[in-house]
């Protein structure tokens, strides 16, 4: 076995970092201020936004992903790999893609007016479930897919041997793996949109579309009430926490046992209606999906000539983050991961640092450190360290399914010869979480780069991130020039998750 | 060997650091990105100043204030720069700043006497259109009564979208309420800040955008583009006055007393119409860029009385929060 001793370390290292700030918050405020009416409201609103944009992205991604698992056709990998872009776009570049084709002077309005119908308005709770969808159908579709990936080829051969109908094949084996994969997809996807904040402001259309996030802006720079401020935060935690745990409870699956590996052959989806079925599937996922990424392209390409040379310099400040959040989310997941096989709890933990809110993050952080150095000369390590813990819930709930089976299905092989610690590891578990980890890492990666280093306390006005670069660009009124800094981000974080996502699938067809 | 030599280097560079004194400046994001005023200002003051000028960037002028108050007396910053006139009394309460040594012949549309602060630029806020823009509004009620849409910002997150809030209130007083409601179906949406506003006007997503009299002009001298206008309003535009003021605490008096007389000359106010895009607190001898003559000029400039700021700005934002979350 491996021992739990680092996954605890690494746990309290994630509660120290999440919590040490808060209750410095907290010291600061000199206690805590129950939220007014208007918090109540905001926290409302941001479980009912969540709740619903976790649901649509779970639900439809379950189509998706199914297509995807059974269908092999030429660039197939590329498209997974494409269909992952919009959750690593930094918001500002995906909201105004959607806008593109969604907006009051979008595509799809003008097609609507062109052929007589009257526009649809994209504003409000329906726009803002849409646009968590759009962020997060890649992710869970990506989850449902490795999911779907671990049903070893043999049983699916078996399935065909019985003649099993795409339906009993559903109900066997699909529906059981789905019980197992689909909460843990729901709980991230909650806990992401939970704390939105631009996205939901943006597309809610107004202050009704108030979430916690938005309402601790307000205590913190409206009211300057500390208390308040972080007593949200804790609200905003506890809130995952809760769900986390209830999904975590209903989430076991019995594990499908082991196969050796072969690539997947699925006699029972060759019918003509079930390719056309899964063939419209993805061709409408990849048009809801790849639209407003095909207009940040194309206003990408107009502005690129304009784009200034800061824009490259900050391009190598966002990589070098990005690779320091992917090495500490690795450290920091892999324990915990491992821990986790045996004490479930401990993802919950995990998932705290997505919904921790930024803003008392920074500033409880803010308060640690300023009595000792110059917040600014530790801005590479904060924003590194911060958006690692932001990963660390996707990290994990890709990590441990991918773990769990392998403990399942040769861990007792490993128990009686006699494979521990460090050998197991790297004999057994390493080697078979390898697609996992690529993905992770590449996840990481990607998110890091779009990240707009939030922490604005621990700025470096003279090492900009390329999102605050991009950000910068259209505060001084220069739209273009940013619209081609967006497309260097979708690039290179793209780039950055294909290498390492390829890096874990390097034994695909093997 | 090496080693030594290395930290013979090392305490070397300390000593010549510490023999040129830094005077250290806390100011918005946009103040000391590329694009803004700060490269410049910094290369010209440095050139008189014998000293090495560090700027902080901290979000925005709300931004700054909150880590002011964090910081309390153990800031290090010496000046204070991108306060504007909703802000310098809450500033002041915080017992931080010391009196300023500025006098100037400002070109301010109202008298300045704050004994804190100093003024370095100010603007109007206005609603941005199209120039092609047909039966532009003149004033916020028949903007109620049209169907445009326009896109703001949330005054709690974003200094324009406080500035509308008090613009409103400034001009209706306790008529605001209804006018709020009036405007509620024209309001496309609200946004975090004002670049996510702007990007989307210029989208299309809206007729208009809450923005300044004065960003038609970006487009004109920086993009030859005379397609956008503010739309001028008949109850007056509210006025934004930004300042910098001197931390009691500083241990670079002098240095920093030297910046704000700096601030009010030439070589700092003619970088500020083409990089802040805003009017110079005091006209530069060469007069405004070529292209601001051709902005509106509001009849009357509205602002609430900076003590009252606080009080104005929590009942306005009840008022506007109440409005449009029926």
């Amino acid at each position: 076995m491996i021992r739990s001793g680092p996954g605890y370390a690494a746990a309290g290292f994630v509660l120290l970092f999440i919590f040490g700030p808060l209750i410095m918050v907290f010291v600061k405020a000199g206690g805590g201020v129950l939220p007014g009416p208007g918090d109540w409201a905001a926290i409302r609103f941001s479980i009912t936004q969540a709740t619903l944009s976790a649901l649509f992205s779970t639900v439809l991604a379950i189509p998706v992903a199914r297509a995807l698992a059974r269908r092999q056709f030429r660039g197939r990998g590329v498209l997974i790999t494409l269909l992952g872009a919009p959750f690593i776009l930094p918001v500002i570049v995906a909201v105004l893609g959607l806008l593109a084709v969604f907006g009051r002077s979008g595509a799809l309005n003008s097609l609507l007016i062109w052929i007589g119908v009257p526009p649809v308005q994209i504003y409000g709770l329906h726009g803002v479930v849409l646009a968590h969808v759009f962020f997060n159908l890649p992710l869970a579709t990506r989850i449902l897919l490795q999911a779907w990936q671990q049903i070893p080829a043999e049983r699916f051969r078996l399935a065909a041997s019985l003649n099993l109908s795409a339906g009993q094949i559903a109900r066997q084996l699909e529906f059981p793996m789905l019980r197992a994969a689909a909460p843990g997809a729901f709980v991230v996807i909650f806990a992401l949109c939970l704390s939105s904040f631009t996205v939901a402001l943006t597309l809610g259309g107004g202050p009704k579309a108030t979430t916690v996030e938005l309402a601790i802006y307000q205590a913190f720079r409206f009211d300057f009430d500390l208390g308040r401020a972080a007593m949200l935060a804790v609200i905003q935690t506890l809130l995952v926490g809760i769900v986390a745990l209830f999904a975590l409870k209903y989430s076991h699956g019995e594990g499908f046992g082991a196969g050796l590996d072969r690539v997947v052959t699925r006699w029972d989806a060759q019918s003509t209606l079930l390719r056309l079925n899964d063939a419209l599937i993805l061709i409408f996922a990849a048009l809801f999906l790849l639209l407003p990424l095909t207009m940040v392209v194309i206003n990408g390409i107009a502005g690129w000539s304009r784009m200034p040379a800061q824009v490259y310099s900050a391009l190598w400040v966002s990589v070098t983050i990005a690779l320091l959040s992917t090495a500490l989310t690795l450290a920091l997941a892999l324990p915990l991961a491992l821990t986790a096989l045996r004490r479930g709890w401990i993802e919950v933990i995990g998932l705290f640092g997505i919904v921790s809110s930024p803003l008392v993050l920074g500033t409880g952080l803010f308060l640690i450190v300023h009595p000792f150095a110059d917040p600014a000369r530790l801005a590479f390590a904060v924003t590194g360290l911060v958006n690692a813990l932001m990963a660390l819930p996707f990290t994990l709930r890709v990590l441990i399914p991918s773990l769990r089976a392998s403990e399942q299905n040769y861990g007792r092989l490993a128990d009686s010869l006699g494979l521990t610690g460090w050998t197991r590891l790297r004999l057994l578990l390493l080697p078979r979480a390898r697609r996992a980890l690529g993905f992770a890492a590449g996840l990481t990666a990607a998110m890091s780069m779009g990240d707009l280093g939030v922490i604005t306390l621990f700025a470096d006005p003279s090492h900009a991130t390329l999102p605050l670069q991009m950000y910068r660009l259209m505060g001084a009124f220069r739209m273009e020039a940013a619209a081609g800094a967006g497309l260097v981000l979708l690039m290179s974080s793209l780039g950055l998750f294909w290498i390492l996502d390829k890096g874990g699938r390097g034994d695909v067809d093997a | 060997m090496k080693y030594l030599a290395f930290a013979t280097g090392l305490f070397a560079a300390t000593t010549a650091v510490a023999e040129t004194p830094v005077l250290t400046i806390y100011t918005y994001d946009s103040f000391v990105s590329d694009w803004g005023p700060g490269p410049a200002v910094e290369k010209a003051f440095e050139e008189v100043c014998d000293c090495d000028l560090q700027f902080v960037g901290a979000g925005d002028g709300a931004a700054l204030l909150g880590r002011l108050k964090l910081e309390g007396a153990r800031t290090e910053a010496d000046v204070v720069l991108g306060l504007d006139t909703n802000l310098t009394a809450a500033a002041a309460a915080t017992g931080l700043f010391a009196q300023s040594p500025v006098s100037a012949e400002y070109a301010l549309p109202v008298a300045w006497n704050d004994p804190l602060f100093v003024p370095y630029d100010w603007g109007y806020f206005a609603f941005v259109q199209n120039a092609d823009l047909e039966n532009a509004p003149a004033d916020f009620k028949a903007l109620a009564d049209s169907d445009l849409k326009i896109v703001i910002q949330d005054p709690r997150s974003s200094t324009p979208g406080l500035g509308l809030l008090m613009w409103v209130k400034a001009a209706y007083g306790d008529e605001a309420p209804a006018i709020w409601a009036g405007l509620s179906d024209n309001i496309v949406t609200v946004t975090k800040g004002w670049s996510e506003a702007y990007g989307l006007f210029l989208e299309g997503e809206a007729d208009m955008v809450l923005s300044y009299t004065t960003s038609p002009a970006y487009h004109l001298i920086a993009e030859e583009d005379a397609s956008k206008t503010a739309a001028p309003f008949t109850e007056g535009h509210y006025l934004q006055i930004e300042v910098a003021g001197k931390i009691a605490g500083t241990d670079q008096p002098e240095l920093a007393d030297q910046f704000l007389q700096f601030m009010v000359t030439d070589a700092f106010q003619s970088v500020i119409p083409t990089t802040n895009w805003m009017y110079p607190a005091v006209t530069p001898e060469t007069g405004l860029p070529e292209g601001f003559e051709t902005l509106i000029q509001p009849e009357k400039a509205l602002m609430v009385p900076p003590a009252d700021a606080d009080t104005i700005r929590d009942a306005a934002l009840a008022e506007w929060l109440e409005a449009l979350t029926q």
